[in-house]
């Protein structure tokens, strides 16, 4: 009876689990950690975003254990981190400071400091290149030498990595407020659980760790009329960002530099009323704010899209309500939550058909 | 490569976290007290809430014992009882009446449980008035207040409907005189089990973030008006075909072979246990 085999537990875990070994080792291939890190940069950064976890390495050991299978590489990083205790906040940082790759802004064609295309996909046509099929070595290994020496040709011009900022432009035009930095102690939502209205350190930290697909999703859907925000990418930038703790047990203020993450960050400008009480018609901008680990433009534009959308929280547009667009992105929740409809449901199933034959019953 | 977990995977400032957590629901009970959930091994929607209370209060000399729809054996009980087992090194039983800390999904054994005995429950969806308000935000206040006619007006409309209240599994209750609550999706069947239950129930939910407690000997009662009282699932007179047991949860197999529907007690430990007491020519088992 099929019953009987639902029950079969332990050994058919067991198995299953046994087959699960076969199939990752049956191809005799294996895949190095360093290989990963080397050649899947932009899943090891997704992964890396999605669990809220800055680990290269892990990342890559996730990938490798999980097969590539995104969500499960994401879950198993994410409880990893779940052992790991908190023992440090890392001092505020500055944008200013990050150490730019690649900078561009869609608002303004020139902008101090330029535009910096960096490494992209964006202007490549996607042909699958069937060269990569079989590489050569010897020819990639030759391409690298004259690639490295056209660089440090050009190394020999100083230049600057360190960039100000776009919206400092329309700031000083008047054309976006000026705030003063908020200080407060940042809500944690790694410790605390979200409670509703959430302020927006919450809602940042919940945006960031989001799934990729689904904050981009959401993002897309209040662009398509299903919200009510539509930006501009002031800026995108992505690079390195020094990360610096101060020990509590120190007399003095001491600071220690920890290492750096790469951050793609972005600063959308979104068109509103003016606050001017002259001229209702007088258009201010705001910055819709997004930011993730590693290089991840979609979803960090998305994210500021979605940020800007819960500034302005509306009962009409679902991305404009919190609870809908924070309870719903993250992938450990919402694809544990699917995937547990797998689970047997016997009991709430008979419960369910009882109700059904008394119904039909008429009793 | 091996790696040695600490014990109970989690790290123990969490453990303290959530048993404060746990400490601050039974004071109120039925209340669903907000915590930060933690990402767990296994994924969540499988009983990571229940898994977080369990592996928050567990110590070395308690004995476990994890159910999954009334079994021992169900495949995702086992997964639960492999991973606190290796993270542990504690005994697991399935024994109902040796365990000190039994986690479910979806039932309450039928045998009784007693002082001491802690019964996990895990949670898939916290809040009882989530079909008649899906903010957070506004159930928070309509606990606050008290404001429970959503939970009538739905139960009302049913019996308007259909000539009868429709819920399933996950009835609702009221707690103390003061919270509804969600008893987690248990049969109507299991629900009165709740009521001056002589163990502590924990609720724990791991994805909506929320952990309530029925500490013992509260009042629990299920939500009914007094013209159409509350009633459980009946099974039309059937007996477990192994036990005989007409006074159990039972399930339905069907048998595609010879076109025939036996019925099997729902709980595989009491079943065999009622089994063996009658081997033994024991008419009744002895639970003390």
């Amino acid at each position: 009876m099929g019953y009987v085999a639902v029950k079969g537990g332990t050994e058919a875990i067991e198995a299953s689990i046994e087959r699960l070994r076969y199939n990752r080792l049956k191809g005799e291939r294996h895949i190095e950690i360093e290989t990963i890190l080397a050649t899947m940069k932009g899943l090891v950064d997704q992964v890396m975003s999605e669990a809220s976890l800055y680990a290269p390495m892990l990342a890559a050991l996730a990938i490798k254990q999980s097969e590539g299978n995104m969500e499960e590489a994401v879950f198993t990083l994410r409880a990893h981190r779940s052992t790991l205790p908190r023992l440090y906040y890392s001092e505020a940082i500055q944008t200013e400071d990050m150490r730019i790759s690649r900078r561009i802004s869609s608002s303004f064609k020139d902008i101090p400091g330029g535009q910096i295309l960096g490494a992209t996909t964006d202007y490549t046509h996607r042909l699958l290149d069937f060269d990569l099929l079989i590489e050569n070595q010897q020819e990639e290994k030759q391409w690298l030498q004259h690639y490295k020496e056209k660089i440090d040709q050009l190394r020999e011009q100083p230049s600057s990595q360190i960039f100000p900022k776009v919206v400092e432009y329309l700031r000083k035009n008047g054309l976006v407020q000026t705030y003063v930095d908020d200080n407060r102690e940042p809500f944690d939502v790694t410790k605390k659980s979200l409670q509703f209205p959430a302020n927006r350190s919450a809602r940042l930290q919940t945006l960031t760790r989001g799934q990729t697909g689904a904050v981009t999703s959401l993002g897309y859907a209040s662009m398509r009329g299903y919200g009510q925000v539509h930006p501009n990418v002031g800026e995108l930038r992505v690079g390195m960002m020094p990360i610096h703790i101060s020990s509590p047990h120190e007399c003095e203020e001491e600071h220690y530099y920890i290492g750096a993450i790469e951050v793609t960050e972005v600063e959308s400008f979104v068109p509103v009323k003016g606050a001017s009480e002259e001229s209702e018609e007088a258009l201010d901008f705001e910055i819709g704010y997004g930011m993730c680990y590693g290089q991840n433009e979609t979803k960090a534009i998305a994210m500021s899209i979605l940020d800007q959308c819960l500034q302005h929280p509306s009962p009409d547009f679902p991305t404009h309500d919190e609870e809908f667009v924070l309870l719903h992105i993250d992938s450990v929740e919402s694809t544990g939550f699917i995937s547990h409809l797998k689970l047997p449901h016997y009991v709430t199933f008979q419960s369910k058909l009882d109700r059904a034959r008394k119904g039909q019953k008429g009793e | 490569m091996t790696r040695l977990h600490h014990f109970a995977f989690f790290d123990e400032g969490s453990k303290k976290e959530i048993r404060r957590t746990i400490l601050k629901a039974i004071s109120i009970p039925g209340y669903q007290v907000p915590f930060s959930s933690r990402e767990m091994p296994i994924a969540r929607g499988w009983g990571t809430g229940g898994l977080q209370v369990t592996l928050s209060i567990i110590g070395k000399d308690d004995v476990l014992k994890v159910i999954d729809q009334g079994s021992d054996e169900s495949v995702n009980a086992v997964n639960i009882k492999k991973l606190v087992e290796k993270t542990t090194g504690i005994a697991i039983t399935e024994g109902t009446a040796e365990a000190t800390i039994i986690q479910s999904r979806h039932r309450i054994p039928e045998q009784p449980l007693t002082e001491g005995q802690v019964l996990v429950l895990q949670v898939p969806a916290p809040e009882p008035l989530r079909s008649v308000e899906k903010s957070e935000r506004q159930t928070k206040i309509l606990h606050a207040e008290e404001e429970y006619s959503g939970a009538w007006l739905q139960l009302f409309e049913q019996i308007m409907k259909y000539g009868q209240t429709k819920t399933g599994a996950d009835h609702p209750v009221y707690v103390a005189d003061r919270y509804v609550m969600a008893p987690s999706p248990i049969p109507r069947f299991d629900n009165h089990k709740m009521n001056h239950s002589e163990a502590l129930i924990l609720l724990g939910a791991g994805r909506e973030k929320k952990i309530y407690a029925v500490p013992p000997y509260t009042d629990v009662r299920s939500l009914a008006f007094e013209d159409y009282p509350f009633t459980v699932e009946s099974f039309a007179e059937q007996a477990c075909h192994l036990c005989g047991s007409t006074d159990t949860f039972l399930d339905e197999i069907i048998d595609a072979d010879k076109d025939k529907v036996y019925y099997q007690c729902n709980d595989s430990h009491h079943c065999l246990a009622q089994v063996n007491g009658a081997i033994q020519g024991k008419g009744d088992i002895s639970y003390a």
